[in-house]
C-alpha cells in the first residue's frame, strides 16, 4: 500500500497514471451529469409547495456539496504536505482551490437566484449564507497568498497552512442550520434519519453529486498535471519528455 | 505532525469560543414565545419566525395584510403592506422583519417566506396530508426552531 502510494506520488509516473485515467473519468462523469440532469429536468415530478423552481437543487446543492468537499480535501492535502513533504500533495491542494471556489461561486448564485422566487430575497446574512460567503473568500485567501509569495516553498507552505486554519469553517457550515435560526431549511438528505426528500428527486441528485465529484476529480487530474509539469521544469524526466514530443 | 495538530487544536478552540460569546446574535430571528417572554428589544427592528396561523390571513386595502405568526406556544400579530413571496400562504414559515409596536404588534417591512427541507410531488403531499387528517401519521411540514 505505502509502496503503492510514493510510487504514485512520484511526479512522473503520476504524470503519466493521471493522463491514462482522466479521459476515463470524463466520460463517465458526462454520462452521469447527462443521466442526472435528465432526470432531474425532464422525469423528476415538480415539487409540493415550490412547483418547478426547486429544480435548481440539481445544481445548487451538489454544488455546494462540492464546495465543502474540495475544501476538505485541498486542507488534507495541504497537511500531508506539511506533515510527509510529498510534494504531490501540495500540487493537489494549490490546484484544487479555483475548483473549488468555483463550486462555491456556483452555490452562492443558484441559492440567490433560488431565494429571490422562493423566499422573497437574492440575499439575505443568516449563518448558513454568510458561513457559505466566507468559505468563497477562504479560496481565495489561499489562491491569493500562493500567488503573492515570490518563493514557492515558503509559498506553498502558506497557503497549506491557511487552508488548514480555514477548516474550521466547514463544520460551521454545514451545522449552520442546527445551531441557529437560519432563513435557509434543515438538511434534506446528510442526515441521520431517512432524506426528507421523495425517491424520484432523489436519484438525480445524487447522480448528479457523482458527476460533479467525477468533474471535479477529472479537472484536478488535468491541472495537478499541469502542475507537476511546471515545478519540475528542470528535472530529467520533464526534459526527456519534452526532448520526445519536440517536432524533429 | 504536532505543529499542524497544535494549530488545528487552537483555531478549534478560538472559533468555538467565538461562536459560544456570540450564541443569541447569531439568530437570524426570534421565535414568537421569545417576543412573549421580553426576549426580544422593543423599539428596534427584529425579525420574527413562524408558521402562518390558519385562518389569520386578512387583506386590508391595497397590499395591506396582517395575520398572526405562531410556534406552537405563542403567537405574534404582524401587519405588512407589499409585495410577499411566492410561498406564502397560510401554515407557510414566515419571517417577517420589523419593529414591536405598543401592542406587541410587529409592523413589517419585509416577509420573507422560508421552505422547509421537504421535496416531493404533488400527490404525495395530498396522500400525506389525507394520512396526517385521518391521524396516521405526524406533520411533515415542521419549522425548524
Amino acid at each position: 500500500m505505502w509502496a503503492f502510494l510514493h510510487r504514485f506520488a512520484s511526479p512522473p509516473h503520476f504524470y503519466r497514471r493521471a493522463g491514462a485515467i482522466a479521459p476515463w473519468l470524463g466520460w463517465i462523469c458526462l454520462g452521469l451529469m447527462a443521466a442526472g440532469l435528465y432526470g432531474g429536468l425532464v422525469v423528476a415530478p415538480p415539487d409540493y409547495q415550490q412547483g418547478e423552481s426547486y429544480r435548481i437543487i440539481f445544481v445548487h446543492v451538489p454544488s455546494a456539496w462540492m464546495s465543502m468537499f474540495v475544501y476538505v480535501v485541498m486542507a488534507g492535502a495541504s497537511a500531508i504536505a506539511l506533515i510527509w513533504r510529498i510534494k504531490l500533495a501540495e500540487v493537489i491542494a494549490i490546484e484544487s482551490a479555483p475548483v473549488g471556489a468555483s463550486f462555491t461561486f456556483l452555490a452562492l448564485v443558484t441559492g440567490s437566484l433560488w431565494g429571490k422566487p422562493m423566499w422573497g430575497t437574492y440575499w439575505v446574512w443568516d449563518a448558513r449564507l454568510t458561513s457559505e460567503l466566507i468559505l468563497l473568500f477562504l479560496y481565495f485567501g489561499v489562491m491569493g497568498l500562493y500567488a503573492a509569495i515570490e518563493d514557492r516553498r515558503t509559498a506553498g507552505r502558506a497557503a497549506g497552512l491557511f487552508a488548514i486554519v480555514g477548516v474550521v469553517n466547514i463544520p460551521i457550515i454545514h451545522y449552520s442550520v442546527e445551531w441557529w435560526h437560519t432563513l435557509h431549511q434543515g438538511p434534506t438528505v446528510t442526515k441521520l434519519s431517512a432524506p426528507s426528500i421523495h425517491v424520484s428527486m432523489l436519484v438525480p441528485l445524487l447522480l448528479m453529486a457523482v458527476s460533479f465529484k467525477l468533474f471535479y476529480v477529472t479537472v484536478l487530474l488535468h491541472r495537478a498535471r499541469c502542475g507537476v509539469l511546471e515545478r519540475g521544469r528542470n528535472a530529467g524526466w520533464v526534459r526527456s519528455l519534452l526532448a520526445r514530443t519536440e517536432p524533429e | 505532525m504536532i505543529f499542524v495538530a497544535l494549530l488545528v487544536t487552537g483555531v478549534t478552540a478560538a472559533t468555538s469560543l467565538v461562536i459560544a460569546a456570540m450564541g443569541e446574535n447569531m439568530l437570524y430571528f426570534y421565535s414568537p414565545s421569545q417576543i412573549r417572554a421580553g426576549e426580544a428589544p422593543s423599539g428596534s427592528s427584529i425579525r420574527v419566525g413562524g408558521l402562518v396561523v390558519d385562518g389569520s390571513v386578512q387583506r386590508g386595502e391595497g397590499l395591506e395584510i396582517s395575520f398572526a405568526l405562531t410556534d406552537g406556544a405563542a403567537t405574534v400579530d404582524v401587519s405588512y403592506a407589499g409585495i410577499l413571496p411566492d410561498l406564502f400562504r397560510e401554515g407557510q414559515g414566515i419571517i417577517a422583519s420589523g419593529v414591536l409596536n405598543a401592542g406587541a404588534r410587529l409592523q413589517a417591512e419585509e416577509v420573507l417566506a422560508k421552505h422547509d427541507e421537504n421535496y416531493m410531488p404533488p400527490e404525495v403531499a395530498e396522500a400525506m396530508e389525507a394520512a396526517k387528517r385521518s391521524g396516521a401519521m405526524a406533520p411533515h411540514g415542521s419549522m425548524r426552531q
